[in-house]
């Protein structure tokens, strides 16, 4: 009986962390809806969350674009397929590996800091501060991580996708002698425009979560110093799964299986 | 006598714990009141029921003679405009200087020009006794002047009634002596009501039109200065002599 209780309680708790994030986004959307915004702090929110986490973007897809490319460009050689290596990596990052890795990365960066600092402000009063200054938490934090997000990681996305792509064109070249002008016109010829903005709305998602997981564990965070690190830990364990579930639902929707 | 504000029944749980049964508390208007009891028994808890940050399980909860118990956020959050609260450890936004902290409710609250808000965030630091700190951020504060920003924040809007969280705790005779003389000041410059729960008796008793004692969960005691001193209630004397001996257990 003891399992069914745990059972049981787990899906309550499951359902209630749901509805507590869908409040708490359904909050956010409406002060952007009445474009009640922070513009100063969303500037600054965007160079924090986005800006600074160009370097760790950067060094993430420009690797992993490499390796892609080191282990199929010599076999797709091998086997006279080596025009279509542009095309497989371009294709390849732009739908997933692209918004995925930049996610990923920006859950861990960002989405920690996000829980750990509004958590440390839960914990020194501050968020208490703002309700009886008769200021929205909502609007003065939120509002801003969350729009900073939205706009940011489809862009460290583009990122991501140019670098990941030169990444792998590098090493077409020099490992398996694919020329540049071979890779780029099958780059572009294997990937439609569509595939590109659809992996950016997919980014566009991915920040919603990031933003929201962030933000709501942080809010939530009870029992001082160790209560902050639980809720930064959680943020981002919470975020990569559903960055990993919203993936597969949303690839499955804008691309059908094709 | 007018009422600032009213406990009426109040009960409040945390968890399985009971911190307050049948509570009734009445504040008077433009007076400071003053909330004493143990660590833990719930003092801080009563602020948060007079700015609706803390709900009551049952009772109601009236301000101005309006029943806030449940009103929507989006009210109370028009309600705490009209309320200062100044937190224990003051609660400053460590992000902001002192000046961006106290200038914060007028920004987006009023549509005051900014060279009119730094005047009135300068007058606010002056009369807490703080000049020229706006430019500096809280970490480069003393325990001490920290607080003071925090009242000047709580006050800056000229509210009708201001809410101290322990203003005097942790810190030495001299600047418990100046805080309590500006909770006074402030009462007085803004003629409105205070509310101030602390367990700094020599503090309590300089500063205090009322004092309230909380103890398990209810009001034990309530009047004057001279009347709580002269209370007949065995709690209410053994917590003013500090004593180990009396009904409160140790």
């Amino acid at each position: 009986m003891k399992v069914f209780d745990e059972v049981g309680q787990g899906t309550i708790n499951a359902f209630a962390y749901a509805g507590g994030i869908a409040e708490l986004l359904a909050d956010a959307m409406r002060y952007i809806a009445a474009l009640r915004i922070r513009v100063r702090e969303t500037l600054d929110q965007s160079y924090l969350l986005g800006v600074q986490s160009v370097s760790i973007v950067i060094l993430t897809s420009l690797f992993t674009g490499m390796v892609f490319s080191l282990e199929s460009a010599v076999q797709a050689v091998e086997y006279g397929v080596g025009n279509l290596v542009g095309g497989a990596v371009a294709f390849t990052t732009a739908r997933e590996l692209g918004p995925m890795l930049s996610a990923v990365v920006v859950a861990g960066r960002t989405g920690a800091a996000i829980a750990a600092e509004l958590g440390s402000m839960v914990v020194t009063e501050q968020i208490e501060a703002l309700q009886s200054l008769g200021l929205s938490p909502t609007r003065m934090l939120v509002v801003p991580r969350l729009l900073a997000l939205v706009i940011m990681l489809p862009l460290l996305t583009i990122l991501a996708d140019v670098v990941s792509i030169i990444g792998g064109m590098l090493v077409a070249g020099a490992y398996a002698h694919i020329s540049q002008e071979s890779f780029i016109a099958s780059a572009r010829s294997a990937l439609p425009f569509g595939d590109v903005l659809k992996g950016l709305f997919k980014s566009a998602v991915f920040g919603v979560i990031i933003a929201m997981i962030g933000s709501y564990q942080g809010l939530q965070t009870r029992g001082g110093a160790a209560g902050v690190g639980k809720a930064t830990t959680g943020a981002v364990v919470t975020s990569i799964i559903l960055i990993f579930m919203f993936n597969f639902a949303l690839s499955y929707i804008l691309y059908g299986g094709h | 006598m007018a009422l600032w504000a009213q406990l009426d029944d109040v009960c409040v749980r945390y968890g399985p714990k009971i911190v307050m049964q049948n509570l009734t508390l009445d504040v008077v208007e433009g007076a400071i009141t003053c909330i004493i009891g143990l660590s833990g028994a719930g003092k801080s808890t009563i602020l948060r029921l007079l700015n609706g940050l803390k709900k009551p399980d049952t009772g109601r909860v009236f301000v101005r003679g309006n029943d806030i118990t449940d009103m929507r956020e989006r009210d109370l959050i028009d309600l705490r405009r009209t309320i200062g609260f100044a937190f224990q450890f003051s609660a400053l936004f460590d992000s902001l200087t002192i000046g961006e902290n106290v200038a914060l409710p007028l920004r987006e609250h009023t549509k005051m020009p900014d060279a009119e808000i730094r005047k009135l965030v300068s007058e606010t630091l002056e009369s807490v006794g703080l000049a020229h700190v706006e430019d500096r951020y809280p970490s480069e504060l003393s325990g001490g002047m920290v607080k003071r920003a925090g009242f000047a924040r709580a006050v800056v809007t000229n509210p009708q009634a201001v809410l101290y969280d322990e203003p005097t705790t942790g810190l030495d005779p001299i600047i418990t002596h100046v805080l309590t003389d500006t909770i006074v000041k402030l009462r007085r410059r803004l003629n409105g009501t205070a509310v101030v729960v602390s367990h700094d008796l020599e503090s309590i008793f300089q500063m205090a039109d009322y004092i309230a004692m909380l103890f398990e969960g209810a009001i034990v005691a309530y009047g004057t200065v001279d009347e709580i001193k002269r209370s007949p209630n065995p709690i209410v004397q053994q917590f003013l002599q500090g004593s180990e001996v009396g009904p409160i257990p140790i």
